[in-house]
């Protein structure tokens, strides 16, 4: 018996919750969106933290909620708890990004204990020694993971001298610090100026907004530091293979170069990417997985600082068919820049756009992500209106276009971590080949 | 001390029928986003595997993403995310579900895939090979070329546990994976897939009865096939410590793990409700006794985590499971030293109770990660159908938040004073990697 596939019902148009916005006189910007659906808030609150200093800022943000001049670390912690409530930091090349949530009737109460360690984190001496130990022996395991170390050395390879080219302190780094230099960071650059706070859930947007000026006014600090310089352009070269002895899988990774997400062009861009290998019916996973069965994911993404953006392919292959699984991968980024995408193939990458637009909506702590994420571009909700008019607009030929200039092979930055005694030769029989230690 | 804080709730609504093939079905309406969740749980996971056939429940699933009655394959992937949504499939202990989430539109596709593949999935050898290699990879990535990889939730059971469905490997050998035949995919699909030893759920932006009226439409003519009789795991707890260590070669810092037997989730859930309440105290944030204790205070972890279930899902999981501690340790670290402190809080607790503040804290706590859960659909369509599966009470899921803020502090005490030494199974990462 033939069945046949249901028709998809048309989408209603996109339907964006009112975002309130205010910028307080110490220069924090504060947004706060209702979506009302569970009785919780998310709390994200973006830093600009670019250019501070690598091991201490990555330190900072592992021992900013250990202790006030009235709390040690037990008591704030307890005290976030007490509402539902959690909150952790973390730091990327452009900022540090405060983040959480708690019971919708303990916002006041999080607000308030994220003021105090804003304005009044201590870095006590015994806190700060346990956190550098644990960052340390942390990082030490980080770099017996593959997928790390492909990342630490493909950053370098793109980025060169460029502040983005490292992103992880080395252990002995952490373990040399004291708190202050914790603490002088803290001062110059733990401040209101250019920072964002994302406030999303069951909550009155206003009221909100009022209750963050008052608790959060009186955090004060100078201005930001200037920015970065923009990202490098790509330098392509040989291959490059980084040895790590006895593994049983080797790590793939291509950079290629990306748009910005408001270049008229990143839509059709973006789309590029999806049919490449952006998402698990693409091209690349259907090739590699589906077919021949030489891993278990492929991705490529497009990551985007505030200094420039770049897409990343990334798969894990087994070892032995190393060499076949870079034949494939050249293969595909060859055929999206030279070939424009099938019409039904197209159609489907721009559906799948549209809707995970929609699914990343539909939950508070997905919009509050959304939302935190544009706001540390400069953008808002409503940039979503317009990229989901250039999704739907993007021809063939433009989607054809973006391909030939961005995604050619010939573009990419190529590093393998594996087993080079194993898939060296096979390496070389393809492309120029340079071998660095992990 | 601040005001004890109301534990919210919610009131989800559910809606429950059988159709006539004996299909469960479970209903969670809520038009507040254009999105639709839905998942489909069979009632098999990897204790049903048979013996020599080690990770079965797991490429079975994958098989049953390689085409099915009417689809070829590569269409089910094709479909699902060409109507905008996201899709995927895991494997529990008890379980294994199938889930799709997707703009409202693409609700009437979703149901008809599932149903599709509930007829019959495309079970060929070219497909089975490949699926066997796309698995090896998995757990190459997971498992074999990963520090920890199996850590501890491949590692302990065989300490725990002495039966064979306790106790083996859930992502199975290399040598059981690549020795599946067709002629076992259909057996093992005949005999756990059928429609009565399965739950649909839905939940999220749909009317009822135009959902009913496609669920009739699509899963109506599924043959009726009834649900195989469930075996009884359960097996006896330990009568003396049980102890085991391995070395990870690539693994540069010691870690250990341990676990105790706990109440049946499902007969006595009252009585093991205080366990999963018990976990929270003990590892939840920098508040909790054991973080507070071996990290900050000793240092002898650096990381301490506590649940129940191998895999996490405390609420999913049938009889037997376990209460389980885990940390990571720093270089030359001690794991005796980890278990003595571990037995030593835990009897500080049976002796001297909980500490003012201490359980409303952790509950509230327990009641934002619940409510955190369900704001996704199909963080309420995958438990909901689960819960029906299991027990029969999809709407258990509104009631934990109420459920976990009611569980006494007498409770917590009686739950930690029975994780004893002697009932305690733990094992050890010696570290292989040079650092």
């Amino acid at each position: 018996m033939t069945k046949t596939l249901p028709d998809l019902v048309p989408d209603a148009a996109l339907n964006l919750p009112p975002e309130r916005e205010r910028t307080l006189p110490n220069g924090l910007t504060v947004i706060a969106i209702r979506r009302s659906a569970v009785p919780l808030v998310e709390v994200r609150l973006r830093i600009p933290f670019a250019r501070a200093e690598l091991a201490p800022a990555t330190l900072l943000s592992q021992a900013l909620f250990t202790g006030t001049s009235g709390m040690n670390s037990i008591d704030i912690a307890a005290a976030l708890q007490a509402v539902g409530g959690s909150l952790g930091a973390g730091i990327d090349p452009d900022r540090l990004l405060i983040s959480g949530n708690a019971l919708a009737d303990g916002l006041d109460r999080t607000l308030e204990l994220l003021a105090s360690v804003l304005t009044d984190a201590t870095y006590p001496v015994e806190e700060v020694s346990t956190e550098r130990d644990r960052l340390g022996d942390h990082i030490q395991v980080a770099l017996s993971q593959p997928a790390h170390l492909a990342r630490v050395a493909l950053l370098k390879r793109m980025y060169g001298d460029h502040p983005y080219a490292v992103q992880t302190p080395e252990p002995e780094e952490i373990r040399a610090l004291s708190p202050e230099p914790l603490r002088e960071l803290h001062a110059a650059r733990v401040r209101p100026a250019g920072a964002v706070l994302v406030l999303v859930g069951d909550i009155d947007p206003d009221q909100a907004i009022d209750t963050a000026e008052k608790i959060l006014g009186g955090w004060s600090g100078r201005a930001p530091d200037g920015g970065l310089p923009p990202i490098p352009v790509l330098e392509t070269g040989p291959l490059l293979l980084v040895d790590r002895p006895g593994s049983v899988q080797s790590s793939l990774r291509l950079a290629l170069p990306a748009l910005t997400r408001t270049d008229p062009d990143y839509a059709a861009f973006n789309l590029a990417n999806l049919v490449f290998g952006g998402y698990f019916s693409s091209r690349w996973t259907e090739n590699i997985r589906e077919d021949k069965g030489y891993t278990y994911g492929a991705y490529s993404s497009i990551d985007h600082y505030v200094a420039g953006s770049a897409l990343v392919a990334a798969a894990e292959v087994a070892t032995e068919v190393t060499g076949p699984s870079l034949l494939e991968t050249v293969y595909e980024l060859g055929r999206i820049a030279s070939l424009p995408p099938g019409e039904e193939e197209l159609e489907q990458a721009r559906r799948y756009a549209l809707g995970t637009l929609r699914l990343g909506m539909s939950t508070q702590a997905g919009l509050a992500g959304l939302a935190g994420m544009y706001a540390g571009f400069g953008l808002r909700l409503d940039h979503l209106r317009e990229y989901s008019a250039a999704l739907a607009a993007a021809t063939r030929e433009e989607v054809a276009a973006a391909a030939t200039k961005y995604l050619a092979p010939s573009r990419a930055v190529t590093v393998i971590l594996g087993d080079a005694e194993k898939i060296e030769s096979q390496l070389s029989a393809l492309t120029v080949v340079e071998r660095s230690a992990a | 001390m601040a005001p004890k804080i109301k534990i919210p709730a919610t009131k989800y609504p559910v809606e429950r029928f059988t159709l006539g093939n004996g299909l469960r079905v479970v209903l969670s309406p809520d038009r507040s986003a254009p999105v639709v969740g839905v998942a489909v749980v069979y009632d098999v996971g990897i204790r049903s595997e048979p013996e020599g056939r080690t990770g079965f429940a797991h490429l079975f699933e994958h098989l049953m993403f390689q085409g099915s009655e009417n689809l070829e394959k590569l269409a089910h992937f094709r479909h699902v995310q060409g109507a905008g949504g996201s899709f995927n499939g895991s494997t529990h202990l008890d379980y294994t579900d199938y889930f799709e989430v997707l703009p409202t539109g693409g609700l009437e596709r979703a149901l008809f895939l599932e149903a599709d593949r509930m007829r019959g999935p495309r079970l060929t050898e070219e497909n089975l090979r490949n699926q066997v290699d796309v698995v090896k990879e998995e757990i190459r990535v997971n498992v074999l070329n990963r520090p920890y990889g199996g850590f501890p939730w491949l590692k302990l059971p065989p300490v725990m546990f002495s039966t064979f469905a306790n106790a083996h490997d859930g992502y199975g050998s290399f040598e059981d994976l690549e020795s599946a035949t067709v002629e076992d995919a259909q057996g093992f699909f005949d005999r756990y897939y059928a429609c009565g030893n399965a739950v649909l759920s839905v939940a999220g932006d749909f009317d009822v009865a135009e959902a009913t009226a496609m669920i009739e439409r699509h899963f109506g003519d599924v043959p009726a096939r009834p649900a195989p009789e469930l075996p009884d795991f359960d097996e006896a707890g330990l009568s003396g410590e049980r102890r085991e260590s391995y070395t990870d070669r690539i693994a540069p810092l010691p870690a250990v793990a341990a676990g105790w037997r706990v109440p049946d989730p499902i007969g006595t859930f009252e009585d093991y409700l205080p366990y999963v309440v018990l976990a929270e105290v003990l590892t939840d944030g920098d508040a909790s006794r054991l973080v507070e204790r071996l990290i900050q205070r000793d240092r002898t972890a650096t990381t301490m985590g506590g649940y129940i279930g191998f895999m996490g899902d405390e609420y999913l999981v049938r009889n037997p499971t376990a209460l389980l501690l885990q940390a990571h340790m720093p270089p030359g670290g001690d794991a005796d030293k980890v278990l003595r402190t571990i037995d030593e809080e835990l009897d500080r607790l049976a002796a001297d109770g909980l500490k003012p503040g201490e359980l409303d804290r952790t509950q509230a706590r327990m009641a934002t990660r619940a409510l955190h859960g369900t704001d996704d659909v199909l963080g309420r369509a995958q438990p909901m159908a689960v819960l029906e599966l299991q027990r029969g009470r999809p709407g258990l899921l509104n009631d934990l938040p109420k459920l976990i803020s009611e569980v006494r502090e007498e409770q917590i005490v009686a739950a930690a004073a029975t994780l004893r030494p002697e009932h305690r199974a733990s094992v050890e990462v010696i570290p292989g990697a040079s650092s």
